[in-house]
């Protein structure tokens, strides 16, 4: 606030501005996220993340960005599986952000994290299908009729083993009529109405707003999806990654990911 | 022959004179180019676990899928691109221009694109998709039978062009010496302009076929992923890459095997289809 005024007061004149660019200096460094920190985060910081976080990853990075004016955070969204392969091959990624442990205990197998990675969210499932759910479905038995068009993931993408898992936990045996790449996958098949049905995370429910809609899944046979999050080894700028990776797991990130449907670690 | 061969011979040895050495030096850096990326598969490739890949049900389900939609597709294109590539290369009419566009734009585009550009037309809530939906409840996505589609949309330019350009160099007195003699305009295409273009039709089905074979972005865009139904090698070969990278490796020198068997197979007919085109 008080940089916001000073900002508008110091467009007058030279001298104003100068003061202004002090004290706008000041209100952020006053400002308790960024207090402890090094003064210094900058650079570029490149984020692998599972393609479940794209919303609310952009908007944390936004945030991030924001207070960090000489940091530059770029993402690459996908599978986590198929971002595991790409650090794998040497993709030049700063933090890897999973879907599911599996993935997380992938990378850390490979030898590829710096530090223990940290669980930042967790996620549940839910049923998307067009809005207005013109096949009328109710639940997850419903996914096995035979007029249902259902798509999913392979089992190596975290989506394909909780669906997988869900299916299996309601006894329904569904033949799938397509692998997507990842989670969004799914969603775009549905809401171009190519697909009647998927099982995605509830905030993909969410983020797609009014092109989908969102049938729960009773808690019974539902899986909870836990987000890590971690530093990798090969990191080029270690400093700034760590710093989101705080502000990930800080207030400001958890607020972010709380208000797109994630749920508290 | 001696005489041919000892001409060919000479003549080789001409131009190997000729040649200039920094042309030389660059043409085999080209070699290099192209060749070590194939020398970098052979060096990965996990040969002692090639045969347990081979022998596994869902890669020789996925090498079947893909010849049997990438024939179809090769079939489709030559039923539709022969006719459309004489209507190219003979009737002059206006926009000729633009209509040889549109058919061959699929070329350029980045295959995915033309797969949502067939979404919007062949899908379930397409623009014509959602007719034959409703009406013959018949869909593309996410079947074999989109795959084919798909294949055939990137494919058949390849095939067209080819034939376009041998039909517009053929000696068309062949045809009216034909029509003089009697013979009715089917019969002359068929017996006449068709079998003087066949190297090129041969050519153009090879090369139509190869990258049939080829397709991924579009198959996966369109008809999806699926194993025995939609998943074919490319598509395979991705995910693999996903699970079991070996897998990939042994997949992608599969693919690499039959498309170099079947170029260096039909080398000479290709090449007198091009130096027909020269002429």
């Amino acid at each position: 606030m008080v940089g916001l005024i000073g900002a508008s007061c110091g467009s007058d004149d030279k001298a104003g501005d100068t003061t202004s660019a002090a004290s706008t200096s000041t209100a952020v460094t006053a400002s308790p996220a960024a207090g402890q920190s090094e003064p210094a985060i900058s650079g570029d910081v490149t984020v692998f993340a599972a393609a479940s976080l794209t919303a609310a990853y952009t908007e944390i990075g936004d945030a991030f960005m924001a207070e960090h004016p000489d940091a530059n955070v770029t993402f690459d969204f996908g599978a986590s599986s198929d971002l595991v392969n790409q650090i794998d091959e040497g993709a030049p990624a700063d933090v890897f952000a999973s879907a599911d442990q599996a993935n997380m205990t992938k990378l850390i197998d490979a030898g590829a994290n710096a530090g223990e990675p940290v669980v930042f969210a967790t996620n549940v499932l839910q049923i998307i299908v067009e809005p207005e759910n013109p096949k009328g479905i109710t639940g997850v038995a419903d996914l096995s009729r035979s007029d249902i068009v259902y798509v999913t993931c392979a089992p190596e993408v975290p989506i394909g083993k909780y669906s997988a898992q869900v299916l299996a936990a309601a006894g329904v045996t569904v033949t799938p009529a397509s692998l997507e790449e990842n989670v969004k996958g799914i969603v775009t098949k549905v809401t171009l109405g190519e697909a009647d049905a998927g099982i995605v995370y509830k905030t993909d429910v969410i983020a797609a707003g009014d092109k989908a809609q969102g049938i729960d899944i009773p808690d019974a046979i539902n899986v909870t999806a836990s987000y890590p999050v971690v530093v990798t080894k090969a990191a080029r700028n270690a400093d700034a990654a760590q710093a989101f990776v705080d502000f990930v797991v800080g207030e400001q990130g958890q607020k972010i990911l709380r208000s797109d449907g994630f749920k508290a670690p | 022959m001696t005489g041919t061969a000892l001409r060919r011979a000479r003549r080789r040895v001409d131009q190997r004179e000729r040649l200039p050495v920094p042309a030389l030096a660059i043409a085999l850096l080209a070699i290099a180019f192209f060749s070590l990326p194939f020398l970098g598969l052979l060096w990965r490739a996990p040969w002692s676990k090639a045969w347990g890949v081979l022998a596994d049900e869902s890669v020789r389900t996925a090498l079947r899928l893909s010849i049997e939609c990438s024939l179809w597709a090769t079939a489709l294109a030559m039923l539709f691109g022969v006719p459309l590539a004489w209507l190219l290369a003979r009737v002059d009419f206006p926009g000729r221009g633009a209509v040889r566009a549109l058919c061959t734009l699929s070329m350029v585009l980045p295959p995915v694109v033309g797969g949502v550009a067939l979404f919007f037309s062949f899908g379930r809530r397409g623009l014509f998709g959602q007719y034959l939906d409703r009406w013959f409840d018949f869909q593309l996505p996410f079947t074999t039978r989109g795959v084919v589609v798909a294949q055939t949309f990137v494919a058949m330019p390849f095939l067209v062009l080819t034939v376009e350009a041998a039909l517009r160099q053929m000696d068309r007195r062949y045809e009216d010496a034909a029509r003089t003699l009697g013979g009715s305009h089917w019969y002359v295409f068929r017996r006449v302009t068709l079998p003087t273009v066949r190297p090129a039709l041969i050519a153009g089905a090879v090369l139509a076929w190869a990258r049939a074979l080829g397709e991924f972005g579009a198959t996966i865009t369109f008809a999806g992923n699926f194993p025995g139904r939609t998943q074919t090698m490319p598509l395979a070969t991705y995910l693999a890459l996903q699970s079991n990278p070996d897998e990939a490796l042994i997949l992608s020198l599969v693919l690499i095997a039959v498309s170099f068997a079947v170029l260096v197979g039909l080398r000479d007919r290709w090449l007198s289809a091009t130096a027909a085109a020269m002429r």
